[in-house]
């Protein structure tokens, strides 16, 4: 199995372990991340305007260059996969996003939605399975008692992320049995820690971290995993917790025995 | 059209949003995670823009503290989609010259050694034209 895979602009700098793992274990998991020759940053958070064209045009070239590849497009980041896949729903229902794009862009093949994106959890799900990723597993995470943080962007808008549900979400708990640990049961999995405001407003950034991984550690979690590296950065800086949190994909490593 | 109308309008337009549709429940308010830092709230912004009250929303602090979190867009019964607004009304006033929120010069000094490039680049996204 062979994707196209955008990694972003963060899976480059901070959050190379994100991506570092993730290959790793997707070529042990018999699946190939092969990164788009040019892409461009897609600017990390989605614009939601209707009249924001050019906001949206680095999520399209990725969607295009794929779709010339003949492949689907998979990605890691939360932040990346959430302004990806709804710029993509823009272009397959927004007649005059799709238009004013197209003549932009000037392509020899406009352009309106057909790419496949896939978040690197549902290649997991969905391609691979969770059963045969447990059959893979060296090094079972037993006794570790896991708290998945889902956060915003993998989950909503739910009509257009179409992930999981939205509000009672299973996949990364199923990840985590798959590895052999404990998911945690906890209230805040799924709710906002702040994080786009944490160079604005550290204290609103704070506060909204703070309740997050108080709910994680008083339900007995001793770690936190996350697919955003803004969301690691900002339980992890602001969450004023000693709890670790970490990358799926690291967790994942360890447990296939390539960490 | 007066100036208010206008700018009315625009907001409309650009958000896509139906603010008709709302039934004034306050679910999105109630579920959003800035609520304490917003002067004004989602369903403040879906009722305010209805009476073509722009001015007011746009001279509030409240456009900044909006988190992108989706969660009034998700949790609307009637599909309003607040955040849109909040979004719309925001770009309305960096759009215009000399309004920008942060400006670029001003972010270096705020950053930590740990921060994901995603945050500066939603910063800049979010705050300046
Ligand atoms: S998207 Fe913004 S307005 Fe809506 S619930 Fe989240 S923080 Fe509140
Ligand atoms: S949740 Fe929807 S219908 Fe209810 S007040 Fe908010 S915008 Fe209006």
């Amino acid at each position: 199995m062979k994707f196209s895979y955008y990694p972003g602009c963060t899976l480059k700098t901070k959050g190379k372990d994100l991506d570092r793992y993730g290959r790793l274990c997707a070529e042990a998991l018999g699946f190939t991340l092969q990164e788009l020759p040019d892409w461009q940053c897609c600017g990390a958070v989605y614009p939601m305007a209707k009249d924001e064209i050019a906001t949206k045009l680095s999520a399209v070239r990725a969607l295009v260059s794929t779709r010339d590849a003949g492949e689907e497009l998979v990605t890691l980041c939360s932040a990346c996969h959430n302004v990806i896949k709804q710029v993509n729903n823009d272009m397959k229902t927004d007649a005059d996003i799709a238009l004013r794009v197209n003549n932009y862009l000037g392509l020899e093949t406009p352009y309106h939605g057909e790419t496949n994106v896939l978040h690197y959890l549902e290649v997991l799900r969905d391609r691979v399975g969770f059963d045969n990723i447990k059959a893979a597993v060296k090094n079972p995470l037993t006794g570790r008692k896991i708290a998945a943080y889902y956060g915003c962007l993998l989950l909503r808008p739910g009509k257009v992320m179409q992930f999981d549900d939205p509000e009672n979400p299973t996949i990364l708990e199923d990840f985590i049995r798959a590895i052999g640990a404990q998911p945690v049961a906890w209230g805040m999995r799924n709710e906002c820690c702040g994080g786009y405001v944490a160079v604005e407003d550290k204290t609103q950034a704070q506060k909204r971290s703070g309740i997050v991984m108080e709910d994680a550690a008083s339900n007995g979690a001793d770690t936190v995993i996350t697919a955003c590296p803004l969301c690691l950065y900002n339980l992890q800086k602001n969450g004023g917790s000693t709890l670790p949190v970490v990358y799926f994909t690291e967790l994942l490593a360890e447990a296939l025995g390539v960490k | 059209m007066s100036h208010s109308n206008h700018a009315t309008e625009q907001v409309l337009r650009s958000s896509g949003v139906d603010v008709r549709k709302c039934m004034r429940c306050g679910k999105c308010t109630a579920t959003c995670p800035a609520f304490d830092e917003m002067e004004y709230h989602p369903h403040q912004f879906v009722y305010m823009v209805e009476k073509g009250e722009i001015e007011k929303l746009a001279a509030s602090p409240s456009i900044y503290k909006c988190l992108s979190c989706f969660a009034c867009v998700d949790r609307c019964p009637r599909g309003v989609e607040p955040a849109k607004l909040v979004e719309a009304v925001r770009l309305s006033v960096i759009r215009k010259q000399g309004q920008n929120h942060m400006s670029p010069d001003a972010i270096p000094a705020l950053l930590d050694e740990d921060m994901p490039q995603q945050l500066f680049v939603t910063a800049l996204r979010k705050y300046s034209k």
